[in-house]
Order: C-alpha cells, then structure tokens, then sequence
C-alpha cells in the first residue's frame, strides 16, 4: 500500500454485522464520489453495483463484526483475497454495538425476540475483524468519517502513507477554537480518551464527545472515570459512557467493569 | 519593531467612547482587531468591531480543572482574567498551509500560499501573555533561523496590553517575574477604572494610537488608583512557583516517583499544551487529492502528549505517559532555560484550568523538588 500501482488499484466492500452506515459513508463522499470511482476500480461493491468482479483485491474495506459461524470462515476466505485488509468503522474495529451482548446471554435474546429460535444460528459474542485475521489498517468510528475515507483512497492512489491521527479529540478541538466542554460546562466528554479524526464534531456542536471513535493511543480510561465521578456522574452512568459502539474495545471494556465493579 | 519603553508617555485619561474610537482607527488603517468576547461559554480572542464586541459585566471563576463564566456586579470590559485561548492562535496559527503544488500534463507547478499575513491589532493582552510573546520572539526570531510565518504577523503587529486588576485563583505570573503588571512590549497600556481607562504609551505608534482619540490628562489620584488596582492582583494571587535555582533541581528530580503519580492522573490529551501560550511545537502534514494531481502541505500544532510526536525510526522514544509529562514539564522549567535562558512558562495558569484531570503545574513542580 505504500507504493503506487501501476493500474487503479482493485477496491472490494464487504459487509459483516453491521448497519451499512460505513459503506454508505463511501456513496455519501458526494463531491469526491466521481473522483474516487475514476481513481480506483470498484471490483465488488454489492451495495452500490450488480457488477461483482472476483478477487484477488488490492484493497478490501470490511464493515461490520462477527457473529455468526459462517462470517468467522468468511473473513477468512475475504482476508485470503485482499493484499491489503482495512476494517472500517467501530463494528469491525471493535464489535460495534451489538458486541453488548458479550456481557449478557445471547441465546435468551434469540428466545425473546423471535418466533422460530430455532432458525437463528448466533455466536456468543461479536467479536471485531482483528480477532479473526491480520488487518493492515482501522478507520474508526461509528460511522467513519466520510474525510477520512477520502484520505485513504487519495493515500492509496499515490502510494503514501494515510494521515490518520491517533491522539485525542482534545487536539482535534483546540486546533479549531472549540472551548472544553468538560472544563467550561462539566459535560461528561469522552474526548480526552477517544481518538481524533471526525473533526471533533459533537464538541463544535456543543455536545460531549460520545466516544465512536473508540479508544485513542494510551488511553488513560481510569482517569477520566475519576473526572466524571468527581462531577458526580453515577457510576452507573460511567458504565454506560465506556459500554457503546467500541464496548469490546479492551480499554472501554475495562472502564466499565471498573465502574460496574463498584 | 521598535524596543517598547515604559516611561514613554504620559498616562492619560482616555473614556470608554475614545478605546471605541481607537479599534475604529486601528481598523481604518487596516488592521484587523481581535479581542475578548464571549462564545461558547468562555470568554475567547476573536475579531472585535467595537467596545459593543467586549464581555462588559462578565468575569470567570477559574480552578484546577474548571473554568465558568460568571456575572460581575459592574460592567466592567475587562474583568476577567484570562480565557481558553491565546494570542498564539493569530501570531502561530493552528493550521497552515506552507503550499501547494499541482501537476498538469506532466508540468509540476508550486503554488506559495498567496494569502498575506493579517495584520493584526491585539486588544487585551495580558502581563503574562505579553511575556509569553516574547518568548515566542526568543524562539522564532533570534539566532540564524527566523521563522517566517510567525515573523509576518509580528513584525507590524499593535498590542494593546490591559493591566489585571484581579487574580484568578489559578495564576502564578507574579512567581515567575511576568506580572501581573504590564511593564514593556505594548504600544498602548490600559488600567480599567469605572468608566473609563488610564492610558499609556509603550512606543511611538502607541503615542500616534492615544493622539487620535478624545483623552484627558490622568491627575495623580488616578494614576494612584490604578496601581493600587495592579496591587490587588498582586496580592491576590495565591499560586507560586519557586523558581530559585528550578531548572537544575528539576534535572536531580528526573527519576522521582512523582512522575509515576501525575502518569496516573494524565490523560495525555494534549490539552495543557494547546493552552500554554509559549507551547510551539508543529506537526508537518503532507496531503494529496483522490486524482493524484494536487498535493499540499500543512503545519500543524501537535503536542508532545502524542506517542507520535517522538516517532522517529523504529518506534516512538516516549512510550510512556510518565516520560511525555516529564518531557513537558522539565522542557517548561529546565531545558527551556539551557536553550533560550529564559523560562518556557509565563505563569498564566491555562494548563491548570484547562486539565480535564486539574493536574496543577504549581504543585507537581512542588513535590518534584522535595522528593528529587
């Protein structure tokens, strides 16, 4: 991935357990969207194209966790096909939402929410890509940011390495001006454990930073627990903060069974 | 820039009406005026287009870890003391785009950037903040390499300094000798009283600046009483740092165990960095389109908190969150003078408040010393 090919490179989009907002984000690149698709070679796509062209990929872009028994063997066969394996959004970077079912009982759910239980063939856990298989590169977030798709796509057309940041949002915010929410207000803000990328958006809109991006570098989580138990969150409500789209995140996960525990 | 000197001048009375007058003539000669106003529940430097612009009746309660806005009983424009930002944000912008370049038909052009460099007039600088400029001078100035950009902005810039007459609870300047009374580097000084200001001139164009609005000569009560406003700030501050013999007590404390418990406290976002007015370390960005035919290149401020600051070759040199503060603290207060013989901090307090964890500078700096 970090020298140019000589022909556009072959792009594939593989969707696991997830709610397809990733791959939307890849249509939603409105102004670049003609520009990317003159870029690279949109080989298998099935949510945006019948023309479904077989591997090997240059790239593979994989959204979503995994759930079943039959995505644990097809990530296998997917990882055999790309050269270069990119999880896209906190499902497959982290086991997304639905990976809230790794602390409860899977099978009672089935039980309550279908008709025929029987028909429905689940593992215990959602797990993330990464447990499966080698992967070259995460674009986090729930979903990813459509900017930092556009990098990556542009990295790899030329060959350089992609500018994705893995410090907080915190940096993110001041470069832009945006005052401290949790400083200035005493918002429960996940910014100074998240990592950066989506522009700090919901702090320019005065909304604490909910953590979709998942944990940044060296995330101190036991310190911000502190932060917000100080501002007097209930431990609780902490469990919860930690417990979203990247819960199986290990330094998510730890936090909340630290302000479970409690 | 001519060397600014305090005894220039005589004070003068100048009202609220005549510093209106003054942004009005520093933006008829096309300056571009930034000073406080309230946005987002702070009080942040931004463009002003009048008095009309400042946060009169407003002030802020500031602690470790906290900052609010709150109501004064007067409608002071000045009242406060001192917000999330800096001036560093105009004079070393956030994001700069050093150039671009574009290829067409196999012809590489480089494009410079094109904009020039505001001028800007600076309305309500600080003891320290006028400090924390010159260190930024020292920096970027002295020695073989200018830095041009940061050049650009200062050479022409108008500083209009305002005397603190309080002291937030997190301010240390008077410590570290950068205030709280505004001494040199401004063309014009303000101690707000009531209604009005008493006004000097640090330098020539400061004098041009005060000969172009109504003013009044200042008697003797009120330069009196403008001191002793200074005074109670002075008085007020509560935050020290001892600074006797500190960079080479600093260099013995560099295996102290305290650095492993401000490690457990920080969260390495960056955040103190950002704030501090004399923190100038950049990142280098280089972009390029999805067509592969235009390329930029960008600085950006970056933070020694970021594993990836210290990358070089094989990994990064501060793995650890203890050695990212202890880089930054000790670079403040030690190295900071072996490189420029000065202090890298100017004691206005921004990393305390603005520490999500309200990991205070003054008392690490404390139990460093005692347990090194």
């Amino acid at each position: 991935m970090t020298r140019a090919l000589a022909r556009k490179p072959r792009i594939a989009v593989f969707k696991f357990a997830s709610c397809d907002g990733c791959q939307l984000s890849l249509l939603d690149a409105e102004d670049e969207l003609l520009e990317v698709a003159d870029a690279v070679e949109i080989s298998y796509f099935p949510e945006a194209s019948r023309r479904m062209l077989k591997g090997p990929y240059d790239i593979g872009l994989v959204e979503g966790s995994v759930t079943t028994h039959h995505d644990a063997e097809r990530i296998q066969q997917v990882r055999r096909q790309c050269r270069t394996l990119i999880t896209i959004g906190a499902c497959a970077t982290a086991g997304g939402i639905q990976a809230l079912r790794n602390w409860k009982d899977a099978a009672e759910f089935v039980r309550h929410v279908y008709a025929r239980p029987d028909f429905i063939h689940t593992l215990k856990m959602s797990t993330p890509i990464a447990e499966h298989v080698p992967v070259d590169l995460e674009l986090r977030g729930c979903p990813i940011n459509k900017n930092q798709l556009v990098e990556l796509v542009a990295a790899v057309v030329v060959g350089r390495k992609p500018n994705l940041p893995t410090h907080s949002v915190c940096i993110e915010c001041k470069r832009q001006g945006v005052t401290c929410l949790l400083v200035a207000r005493g918002t429960a803000c996940m910014g100074p454990v998240t990592q950066a990328g989506c522009g700090a958006l919901c702090p320019r809109f005065g909304r604490g930073c909910y953590g979709c991006f998942g944990p940044m570098e060296a995330a101190n989580t036991a310190s911000l627990s502190d932060i917000f138990r100080n501002l007097g969150r209930p431990d609780a409500a902490i469990a919860r903060d930690f417990r979203t789209f990247n819960a199986w995140a290990w330094q998510f996960r730890q936090a909340s069974e630290e302000a479970e525990r409690r | 820039m001519s060397e600014p000197d305090a005894k220039r001048g005589t004070a003068v009375w100048v009202s609220r009406a005549g510093l209106n007058q003054l942004i009005a003539n520093l933006k008829a000669q096309g300056y571009q005026v930034v000073g406080p106003r309230i946005a987002d529940g702070a009080i942040v430097y931004d463009a002003i287009e009048g008095i009309s612009d400042l946060p009169s009746g407003w002030t802020e309660q500031q602690e470790a870890g906290t900052y609010r806005l709150r109501r004064r009983d007067d409608d002071a424009l000045f009242g406060y003391n001192l917000g999330p930002q800096s001036w560093k944000k105009f004079l070393h912008p956030p994001l700069l785009r050093f150039f671009a370049a574009e290829r067409n038909n196999g012809e590489l052009r480089i494009l410079p950037s094109t904009e020039p460099a505001p001028r800007y007039a600076l309305l309500g600088v600080r003891a320290c903040e006028l400090a924390a400029i010159q260190v930024l001078d020292r920096v970027f100035l002295k020695d073989a390499f200018v830095e041009p950009n940061y050049a650009s902005r200062r050479r022409d810039l108008v500083v209009i300094a305002v005397q603190c007459t309080r002291a937030a609870p997190t301010c240390f300047c008077r410590s570290m000798g950068t205030g709280p009374a505004v001494r040199s580097g401004f063309d014009v000084a303000l101690t707000e009283l009531g209604e009005g200001f008493v006004a000097q001139a640090g330098t020539e164009r400061g004098e041009q600046l005060l000969g172009s609005v109504e003013r009044a000569p200042a008697d003797e009560e009120l330069i009196r009483q403008a001191q002793e406003a200074v005074e109670q700030a002075a008085a007020q501050m509560v935050r020290r740092i001892e600074t006797q013999d500190l960079a080479r007590r600093l260099q013995e404390a560099l295996e102290s165990p305290h650095w492993d418990d401000v490690a457990r406290r920080c969260l390495a976002c960056g955040n103190c960095t950002m704030v501090c007015p004399t923190c100038f370390c950049t990142t280098v960005e280089d972009t390029s389109n999805v067509r592969g035919n235009r390329a930029e290149r960008w600085r950006k401020w970056d933070s020694c908190f970021t594993e990836s600051f210290s990358y070089i070759h094989g990994g990064s040199v501060r793995t650890s969150v203890r050695s990212r503060y202890r880089q930054w603290l000790t670079h403040k207060l030690s190295w900071w003078v072996d490189q420029f013989d000065m202090f890298g901090c100017v004691g206005c307090g921004r990393c305390i408040t603005w520490c999500p964890a309200g990991i205070d500078l003054t008392q690490e700096v404390s139990k460093l010393v005692a347990s090194g």
